[in-house]
């Protein structure tokens, strides 16, 4: 990815910044019991025994989760260890049922993995670093605004399985936050392990952020900001956290160790409020839970499953289809959307011409509708047949974009809609040369002129003879035509 | 005290052949309890109880056998269970009143395993507040009385599943061990009680306590009626991911195994020179019978069994303090009135939770926080690692089975332990299994004025079949001599 990283705020400062991000795994059940992890159901209808934690329920862990979050860490480029614990996070929250979620503590799933998500101004490649990937449950939902005086819990989110993505402090701009959040959401959306939806809480970010002068060694004390529910809110949250900082040191105060709430409305972050004094969780192996064994082999298996990832995808586009950076860039954001440019491009044969409507087009009816491309109505094979139709001259370019209009619309297939429609390209000699006659007799004027040499003029007989044909004539012939009759 | 004539075995049998009627088997057991569990001098050893539902279980097992379907090995049998174990028609509240009135929506799957063996639960049996105590004095529903000896305590915390044996009640009993809660009962009350390998039974719905150490267990009249009671909830579930999948042998069918050439451990740092001379005598009395049946004694050594006492009392707490940090009063359970989030809990655990339990919380939650983790909570687990390996030597040494005494004291009077640490000294011989993972049975081994002594047997991983090949012998060759 060609991620152009923005001049910094400071010349005196620069931010240190490490990201936790938070990914729902996309599982039929929660981590640790049956119960389904379907998103906007009645209040704590996906409960349990387990999950509602009633004396004696017992945790059992959901093997698919831990293979989605496998995948997740592999495709991070991170170790997947052979053995990883599960601990207890002790901490008292009426959402969390237990009095402690399990999570992964000093053994996790994953370590040192990282993404590179752009160049050094002398070349090297810009790593973020990946510390560690662990496997936890999610906890509940308090609601604070339903009932007049009184909290309400809502536990079906408690127990979903979470991966959490913990970065090195290596990132130095808000740029760069946005541009490792955004490979990071693409990477995870090729491997397919979530929904990866921030309004949905399917991806959470908090960032840690703290600032030095510039070539200073030693990092500063850092602040957690929280509540962020989109990349460019990471970002702007980071601006206004950096000049914070910056403002206090500057004005030789202290940055306090605290956590703050990003406030979109008002561009500025709060203190939350704090929690009882400072936190223990006192963290320890949960007893309940023997240490997660995975072989190598099983470890290896699931790297062989991974689909090709986005680098490699970019790489390939590049060699195979010869297609520009930008268009690169915009195919291969999302591997559907690439999926769908690659079988239009096979079928049809001209890479080119297949990105651009795709990148056209398709993207344009999909921004409309808001629709994800494995909903969309024109099958990648009927569009390479549009394409095949216009490369032979039966339908016109301008008579294609209505039949694809047209396909969106009902699905059908575009020679049917071409000869429903009447807007097969008409290559008949005799029609063609009985609009030819008409327009040059109402342009007598221009075709005495350009047959005196304002040979410009050519194109707009064109122009007329096409719109009289309502898009039908074949373009090629009008030109060959209107050539016989200069010379005729 | 009249124990019901007829053993599990025995009683499954005739209600198989249909020669009696489970229905009675359960009146007579209700009837029973009627008789010397309840008013105040009575046992309080039964806490909750279902007539109807046990009674409806009698007339349904009989019909069920009426049309042709195979009876278990515990068809028609009252059995009653401890209170920290989950059941649908009765309460369960561990003793304490934090959980006063709550009914579990799951059944735990020992309860589950009894009743498709054919058993009839009929009542749920006091204990100290989430198993924490060595006298079931520590109770929120008051103090059950040993019914060898009323002025005694019956040992704890499984104190009344074993009075209900021992009164006669019932047969078989299931209580649960952390730190010998089966085992010192069973010897204070003169009945058998097995402690199995952690693993071995499935802790689904057994109300954690220290989920490491934390075992069901079973209590029985006899080594038969606990081999039958063992080997009905026994197994792997797949709803308990410590549950081992290790085969489960028949343990009634050991019954008649010889000890010939059987080696047996006497392991010295469980005869101190404090130990009462009379439990001694006993232990010795115990050994010779050994000998004598064919069994090889030597004497051995665990060194670190001085340490399983203080190494337990970080571990068990350091759990217990995250097991129960669920009763907070929000989704079931008792909840004080308060304004305030943070005062509701205050309120809710500070009156809910019993002294014994409140002082293992706050002891487990200091030894788990930052900056004394690596001093207590993961030395102790260091040491449990050696307390482990002492076992692990002595048995690839070629010991089979160790013989201890249960506890260093037969039953002690109500009310005589205030001091904490005294009371958990009462866990001294028995702790060590619990900390290693070996199973381990307790059965009558004599009297020491009139009250019964426990004699300990230790075995190897998953080798309860040995336990009660040895318990089987013991109980033949020291005969009415066990409960003298």
């Amino acid at each position: 990815m060609s991620a152009t990283v923005a001049a910094p705020a400071s010349a005196k400062y620069e931010m240190v910044v490490g990201l936790e991000v938070h990914v729902q795994l996309r599982t039929r059940t929660k981590l640790f019991c049956n119960c389904s992890t379907q998103f906007g159901d009645p209040p704590n209808r996906n409960t349990c025994p387990v999950c509602l934690a009633l004396p004696g329920s017992l945790p059992v862990v959901n093997e698919s989760a831990v293979e989605l979050a496998t995948r997740a860490a592999l495709a991070l480029g991170a170790e997947v260890h052979e053995e990883s614990i599960f601990a207890r996070k002790n901490y008292f929250y009426p959402d969390l049922p237990k009095g402690y979620q399990i999570s992964q503590f000093d053994k996790p799933l994953a370590t040192d993995g990282g993404l590179v998500i752009g160049e050094r101004p002398d070349g090297a490649p810009l790593r973020i670093g990946i510390t560690r990937v662990h496997m936890e449950e999610d906890a509940g939902k308090s609601i604070h605004d339903r009932f007049s005086g009184a909290s309400a819990i809502d536990l079906n989110r408690a127990g979903v399985p979470l991966i959490e993505i913990v970065s090195e402090p290596d990132i130095r701009s808000s740029a760069e936050a946005g541009s490792y959040l955004r490979l990071l959401k693409q990477v995870l959306e090729y491997v397919d392990v979530s929904d990866l939806n921030m309004e949905e809480g399917s991806l959470r970010v908090d960032a840690n952020i703290s600032i030095r002068e510039r070539g200073a060694a030693k990092l500063g004390t850092k602040t957690e900001v929280k509540n962020m529910n989109s990349f460019s809110g990471v970002e702007r949250a980071l601006e206004a956290e950096f000049a914070r900082q910056v403002a206090i040191v500057d004005g030789r105060g202290t940055v306090e160790q605290e956590t703050l709430l990003w406030d979109a409305d008002r561009g500025t972050v709060r203190p939350a409020r704090s929690k009882e004094g400072s936190h223990d969780y006192r963290y320890f192996p949960d007893p309940d839970l023997p240490p997660l064994r995975l072989t190598n082999e099983w470890i290896a298996r699931i790297r062989d499953r991974l689909p090709e990832l986005p680098d490699a995808r970019r790489r390939r586009f590049a060699e195979e289809y010869h297609l520009g950076a930008y268009d690169i860039d915009v195919l291969t954001a999302s591997p559907r959307v690439a999926d769908y440019f690659e079988s239009v491009a096979r079928a049809h044969g001209d890479a080119k011409t297949a990105a651009n409507w795709v990148m056209g087009e398709v993207l344009a009816v999909l921004k409309n509708t808001g629709a994800p491309i494995q909903q969309f109505q024109v099958r990648p094979a009927d569009l390479a047949t549009l394409l095949d139709m216009v490369r032979a001259g039966a339908v016109s370019n301008t008579a294609a974009k209505r039949i694809f209009a047209l396909m969106v619309q009902t699905g059908d297939r575009p020679e049917q809609i071409a000869e429903r429609e009447g807007l097969a390209q008409v290559g008949d000699e005799t029609q063609l040369a009985s609009w030819v006659d008409e327009v040059l007799s109402t342009q007598a004027a221009e075709w005495q002129r350009y047959l005196a040499g304002e040979k410009k003029l050519l194109g707009v007989f064109v122009g007329a003879v096409m719109k009289k044909s309502g898009g039908r004539a074949d373009p090629r012939k009008v030109n060959q035509l209107l050539a016989a009759r200069a010379s005729g | 005290m009249t124990p019901p004539a007829l053993s599990a075995a025995e009683l499954a049998r005739q209600h198989a052949a249909g020669t009696l009627a489970p229905r009675e088997t359960v009146e007579r057991a209700f009837a029973r309890a009627a008789e010397v569990v309840a008013g105040p001098a009575g046992l309080n050893a039964i806490l909750w109880d279902d007539h109807e539902a046990a009674l409806g279980a009698a007339g349904e097992l009989a019909a069920l056998q009426h049309a042709g379907s195979r009876p278990g090995p515990l068809a028609g049998v009252p059995v009653v269970v401890k209170d920290n174990i989950a059941t649908l028609t009765m309460p369960t509240t561990c003793g304490s009143r934090i959980l006063e009135g709550y009914v579990s929506a799951f059944e735990a799957t020992v309860v589950t395993r009894l009743r498709a063996a054919g058993a009839i639960v009929i009542g749920k049996t006091n204990m100290d507040e989430f198993a924490m105590g060595s006298s079931t004095e520590n109770s929120a529903y008051g103090p059950t009385r040993n019914p060898i000896d009323p002025t005694r305590v019956p040992g704890g915390s499984s104190g009344g599943s074993a009075a209900c044996v021992a009164a006669g009640i019932v047969r078989v009993a299931l209580g649960s061990e952390t730190g010998g809660s089966v085992r010192q009962p069973a010897a204070f009350c003169g009945v058998v009680g097995v402690k199995p390998t952690y693993g071995r039974v499935s802790r689904y719905g057994l109300v954690a306590f220290a989920s490491s150490l934390d075992q069901v267990g079973v209590f029985g009249r006899t080594v038969e009626d606990a081999a039958i009671g063992l080997g009905a909830i026994a197994g792997r579930d797949r709803y308990d991911s410590t549950s081992a999948d290790a085969p489960v042998e028949d343990y009634v069918g050991v019954a008649n195994g010889s000890l010939d050439g059987l080696v047996i451990g006497r392991p010295r740092e469980y005869f101190p020179d404090s130990l009462d001379a009379r439990v001694r005598d006993r232990c010795d009395a115990t050994i010779d019978a050994l000998r004598q049946l064919g069994a090889t004694v030597r004497n051995v050594s665990l060194p670190h069994t001085e340490l399983a006492i203080p190494t337990y009392y970080i571990i068990a707490p350091a759990e217990a303090s995250s097991n129960l940090a669920r009763f907070d009063g929000v989704r079931y359970g008792m909840r004080a009135k308060a304004a305030a989030l943070r005062d509701m809990y205050e309120g809710t655990r500070s009156h809910g939770f019993g002294p014994e339990v409140t002082r293992r919380i706050l002891l487990g939650t200091y030894v788990l926080s930052a900056g004394y983790y690596d001093a207590y909570y993961k030395k102790a687990q260091e040491v449990r690692a050696l307390i482990a390996d002492d076992f692990r030597r002595v048995f690839d040494g070629g010991v089979q089975v160790l013989l201890t005494p249960t506890a260093p004291t037969p039953a002690f009077p109500l009310g005589t332990k205030s001091d904490p640490y005294e009371m958990y000294l009462s866990d001294i011989f028995t702790a060590t299994a619990n900390l290693a993972g070996v199973p381990a049975l307790s059965l009558p081994i004599g009297r020491v004025d009139g009250l019964p002594v426990g004699g300990q047997l230790i075995g190897r991983h998953f080798d309860e079949a040995t336990l009660f090949r040895v318990a089987f012998a013991l109980e033949r060759a020291l005969g009415g001599s066990a409960h003298q």
